[in-house]
């Protein structure tokens, strides 16, 4: 049946019919959830493996504008949680989503959402097995917020933590840097020139089934989300208590973002990912590991950046410039202040 | 004899001497002294200073001796006070000579003095072919020579120091025991017998010195160990070296130091006899010398679009023989990898300056600490303080009165010209010019100045001071330090910080009232979170409130504005509604995308700065529109420029209102005139001196109105001789205190942070 209205009322939310027939024609004729109570109730081969370990994450999408070059809310959100099972070392089986729903937000755009939703889920090998929905007034959301919950199984015997990592390990990413972060920003100014920047929002659980495959000594995977790769090294320098240090000539940078980042003076260090990863091997993996990444679509681009040394006093993160220097890359306290006198 | 001197001449004198005393033979200069005047008695080292106790003289004897001692003082020594008490009874039993007694280990605390350029004796017995030193590149005496540089603990004593490895032959050791020596206890004593070598790389036959002038002469580049690094070096009259060195270094345009002699210096530099001396002073620091005008086609390439030239007078022996060989100047800039920190280790060297030089003049002695050359220039206001390090370090400044009680304290200063401050015992060390803290080596040779400081000062903080800014690396330091050993932290507005250490180094006392504090600068994190540089601050040591600042414009791009001076006039010419003017002026800029980001404040913070101001003139001025290739590059072209032009006018208006000064009129008269064909050099002029009126008088106006008693002038932008000039004739006759010992940039800004974190706890 069809809903009355192109835009969602305070009365979608109210627990009746208008209810019903929203999250019916929007969500579960597209989702198709095997069953209508309001748990899933799931089983997999895998998970019975002795020794296999289940995986759980929960993440919140908030993404202004909604929709924007190269994806929108719902892409991120299917492929935010899938990548935070797979840089794990999981395999993912199943997601839930919530969506809370600002009161006035076009119909046709929450169908937008679902379907790519839909078509990334199918993707990436999972299925959403349950949600939820809520409407709230003008103001106390903005558009529609997601979250997602994702359950993935880690095969016997595979074991990634940051902390695994050693001096000598060569870190490597599967493509460009920064495509998601200057799309959102190139969308959210209007920016009339860089319409060709797209988000790099994919799913890499097939990169990582393809990595851990060839590469049984492989440390670790993080996803290079928010705060960009800078944060993901100096996440990954702490815990494993190293010292990492890269080489800005060979950060993989699309010439669009680069010089987007130049105007906009960002930098691409600690631009926002959805489809970009790094991952720590052992030197002699380290060729492995590239092919692996190589035979996957989002692993096209995959170039080794910099290894990992001995933790010295100084600082964990650094990167040796054009000319020769070695510039600390930190964590950012807040937002990126200026700090040149 | 003592009993023909009466009662009087039993009495003996106790002489208790604060300052710079050890290890710059002072204890020998009054043994001399005091066998002159025939007294008897002792002199010691101990951990306040030197102690000297004097019997058996005639009616006066001390007034003598203490205007002697004042007056005939060894070139490196420093009288910062002189106390006299009577010594009485039991401990007045005459003794019957006058001895140097040996410093009891532990008990003197022997501080170490800043390094000094070679002496006239020294120079004179290394040209002299009859003394054994002839020709020797390590020649030093207690009245100059390597010290900071060498030192590797404490006390300063020969096996504390890189010369342990060297035994002394039995000459130097018969020198170094005789007080009667001007060697007498010369740590870094040496001789071609016993001391360090010279050699080539790659080895050649013959004298290294004349091997290394054939290859300069020939246009090769040099790598050169010196005192506090390595240099790099080539023929300063031959373009095609200096163009060769530009391009390895990757260095377009920024000023090459020089090195020469005096007459050379002279063929190219007016030089006063302020300036002489401070050329000969023994921390031979760099001096910035105007150049001879109409500027020639010499020296070509040294430092394109500046009016001065900084050139230091040769500092060691091997500098001296280098340049007798040369017979003329050489580019002497530093040994380093674009961004680190100077290179001082002789494997580093081969292995980082290998894509620079073509050869390597190396030595064995190795060097302890490394230490930029200082650079310092004369002003109508006396001395200024571009970069405070070698020969200056670790030279102590005496605190204001009202600080004597003050706590140990350790300031961490700023982002983009580290250096680090401690106050101790009434006085400040205020450390040597690091650099940009953001480079990882720099960095590290923050944390290592913090470890060796606290060591050569015995120094146990109770306060860490440092920056407002949470991300500057020193502020992050600070607070990693305290959490572990449990300080207070004081965090300290940057041009307040800017203002107490103008204050400080003054001598201003802490209760001496409040200033008006004209703080121009780059920029630092205000109180309100945003961005401040152009202020008029009224304050002291405790506090202050903000009274006038330049009308804020967007930076755009953040810290890019600070690289492309484009950026801050497009933002000021949009904010003047001349945005046709600036659609014309930067046609190929990226315009569209930059207005955008500032109308959705896109990482475009809000900022007061007066640098970039400057910035935003010379970009309308066509001068470094695109890009700075280095700090500061585009405030000295213009400079350079305003100095060229005939200072005669008025400066552009810069109206205040509400506090704020606009200077958007500025910038419709200056496209007026721009218009009208005015010169730009006049322009550039007009913008110094409408910029320096416009702050000037409302700074007057508080001192005036008796709120403030004196104006203050610091900030990065007071490195500009000519806004200082300015802005002091503009103050016309209110009472001025400006920099002339620690540097109105950021070198300077750990002294204020310690000041103002004590001043908080006094
Ligand atoms: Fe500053
Ligand atoms: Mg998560
Ligand atoms: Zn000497
Ligand atoms: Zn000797």
């Amino acid at each position: 049946m069809a809903l009355r209205g192109d835009k969602v009322t305070l009365a979608h939310g109210g627990g009746g019919r208008a209810m019903r027939d929203l999250i019916e024609e929007v969500f579960t004729s597209v989702f198709e959830p095997e069953s209508m109570e309001d748990q899933a109730r799931l089983m997999s081969g895998a998970l019975t493996e002795p020794g296999a370990r289940l995986a759980l994450t929960t993440d919140s999408f908030v993404v202004d504008p909604v929709e924007f070059p190269g994806g929108d809310i719902g892409k991120i959100a299917i492929c935010g949680t899938v990548n935070d099972l797979a840089v794990g070392g999981a395999t993912p089986l199943w997601l839930s989503a919530a969506f809370i729903i600002e009161e006035g937000t076009e119909i046709a755009l929450l169908k937008r959402i679902v379907a790519t939703m839909k078509v990334e889920a199918e993707k990436a090998g999972v299925k959403i097995v349950t949600g939820d929905t809520k409407v709230v007034g003008r103001g106390s959301a903005d558009k529609v917020f997601v979250t997602t919950t994702g359950v993935g199984v880690i095969p016997p015997g595979r074991d990634l933590r940051a902390e695994a990592v050693q001096p000598g390990d060569v870190a490597i990413v599967n493509g460009v840097l920064g495509d998601h972060g200057a799309a959102i920003l190139a969308a959210r100014g209007d920016m009339a020139l860089s319409t060709d920047i797209q988000s790099d929002c994919a799913g890499l659980g097939h990169l990582m089934a393809a990595v851990a495959a060839a590469c049984p000594g492989l440390r670790c995977a993080r996803d290079a989300t928010r705060g960009g790769l800078a944060s993901a090294l100096n996440e990954i320098a702490e815990s494993a208590d190293v010292a990492v240090e890269i080489e800005e000539t060979a950060l993989p940078l699309r010439t669009e973002v680069k010089g987007m980042c130049e105007i906009l003076g960002l930098d691409p260090l600690y631009l926002a990912n959805e489809g970009t990863l790094v991952l720590f091997v052992p030197e002699e993996e380290a060729e492995a590991a590239l092919a692996a990444m190589r035979s996957v679509p989002e692993g096209q681009g995959a170039v080794v950046i910099g290894r990992a040394k001995p933790k010295g006093q100084g600082p964990l993160v650094t990167m040796r410039t054009l000319f020769g220097g070695a510039r600390i890359v930190d964590m950012l306290v807040g937002e990126q202040l200026p700090r040149i006198c | 004899m003592g009993a023909e001197k009466g009662a009087e001449g039993n009495k003996g004198v106790e002489i208790r001497v604060r300052g710079q005393v050890q290890g710059v033979g002072f204890r020998p200069f009054v043994w001399h002294l005091a066998r002159d005047m025939g007294l008897t008695g002792t002199v010691r080292n101990d951990a306040e200073g030197v102690l000297i106790q004097l019997f058996d003289g005639s009616e006066g004897f001390t007034d003598i001796f203490e205007r002697r001692l004042r007056a005939e003082l060894p070139p490196l020594a420093r009288i910062d006070a002189v106390e006299l008490c009577e010594i009485a009874g039991e401990r007045a039993k005459t003794p019957k000579t006058f001895d140097i007694i040996a410093s009891k280990d532990g008990a003197a605390r022997t501080r170490v003095t800043p390094d000094a350029a070679t002496c006239d004796h020294c120079l004179n017995e290394v040209r002299d072919a009859n003394m054994r030193r002839h020709g020797y590149a390590f020649t030093n005496c207690t009245h100059c020579g390597p010290r900071f540089t060498i030192v590797t603990d404490l006390p300063y004593d020969r096996p504390k120091t890189t010369m342990a490895p060297f035994e002394m032959c039995p000459a130097c050791r018969a020198e170094y025991e005789d007080p009667e020596d001007r060697r007498f206890h010369a740590q870094p004593i040496a001789c071609p017998e016993c001391g360090p070598k010279l050699w080539l790389e790659p080895a050649t036959e013959g004298d290294p010195i004349s091997e290394t002038a054939k290859r300069l002469r020939a246009g090769e580049i040099v790598a050169i160990k010196g005192l506090g690094g390595f240099h790099l070096a080539c023929d300063a009259l031959n373009a095609e070296a200096v163009a060769l060195l530009r391009r390895r270094k990757h260095r377009p345009a920024k000023p090459f130091a020089l090195m020469g002699t005096l007459e050379t210096i002279r063929h190219w530099c007016a030089v006063s006899e302020e300036e002489q001396a401070l050329l000969e002073d023994p921390a031979a620091p760099i001096v910035l010398l105007e150049m001879h005008r109409p500027v020639g086609a010499k020296p070509h390439g040294i430092a394109p679009g500046q009016a001065t030239l900084g050139w230091m007078l040769p500092y060691t022996p091997l500098h001296h023989l280098l340049i007798d060989a040369m017979g003329g100047p050489l580019v002497m800039t530093s040994g380093n990898l674009s961004g680190e920190p100077q290179v001082i280790g002789n494997a580093e060297a081969r292995d980082k300056l290998a894509g620079f030089a073509d050869a390597f003049l190396m030595h064995d002695r190795e060097i302890a600490r490394r230490l930029d050359d200082s650079v310092e220039r004369i002003t109508e206001h006396g001395p200024m303080v571009l970069r405070r390090a070698r020969g200056r370090v670790p030279g102590t400044l005496p605190l204001p009165k009202g600080f004597e009680e003050a706590p140990q304290v350790v300031a961490y200063g700023g982002q983009m010209k580290g250096a680090i401050c401690l106050l101790k015992d009434g006085q400040a060390l205020l450390g040597h010019h690091l650099g940009e803290l953001d480079e990882a080596l720099t960095y590290e040779a923050f944390l290592k100045a913090d470890a060796d400081y606290a060591a050569l000062f015995d120094h146990h903080p109770e306060l860490i001071a440092c920056d407002l800014h949470p991300e500057f690396r020193a502020t992050l330091h600070a607070y990693a330090r305290a959490e572990k050993e449990g300080q207070r932290v004081e965090e300290v507005q940057h041009h307040h910080a800017h203002l107490a250490a103008c204050l400080g180094e003054n001598l201003w006392p802490l209760e001496g009232g409040k200033v008006a504090g004209i703080v121009l600068d780059g920029l630092g994190l205000g109180t309100d979170g945003t961005v401040w540089g152009g202020e008029v601050l009224l304050g002291d040591y405790r506090g202050f409130t903000r009274k006038a600042w330049l009308k804020p414009a967007p930076l755009i791009g953040g810290d890019r504005a600070a690289k492309e001076p484009w950026r801050n006039a497009l933002a000021r010419l949009d904010q003047a509604g001349l945005s046709e003017w600036a659609d014309e002026l930067f046609a190929d800029k990226p315009l569209a995308m930059a207005r955008r980001a500032v109308e959705k404040g896109m990482n475009c913070p809000m900022s007061s700065s007066a640098g970039r101001l400057f910035d935003a003139v010379a970009a309308c001025l066509g001068v470094c529109a695109d890009g700075q290739s280095f700090e500061g590059e585009a405030a000295m072209r213009l400079e350079a420029m305003a100095t060229q032009a005939p200072d005669m006018g008025v400066g552009f208006s810069l109206p205040l209102r509400d506090g704020e000064l606009d200077p958007a009129p500025m910038f419709a008269e200056l496209q007026g005139l721009r218009q009208h064909g005015q010169s730009l050099d006049r322009l550039a002029w007009m913008a110094h001196a409408g910029l320096s009126l416009g702050f000037a008088q409302e700074a007057r106006r508080l001192v005036e109105a008796g709120e403030a008693q004196a104006v203050v002038l610091s900030g990065g932008c007071f490195q500009n001789a000519l806004l200082l000039q300015l802005m002091a004739w503009h103050l016309g006759n209110t009472p001025i205190l400006t920099h002339t010992k620690t540097p109105a940039n950021d070198g300077g800004l750990a002294l204020g942070q310690a000041l103002i974190a004590a001043a908080r706890h006094l």
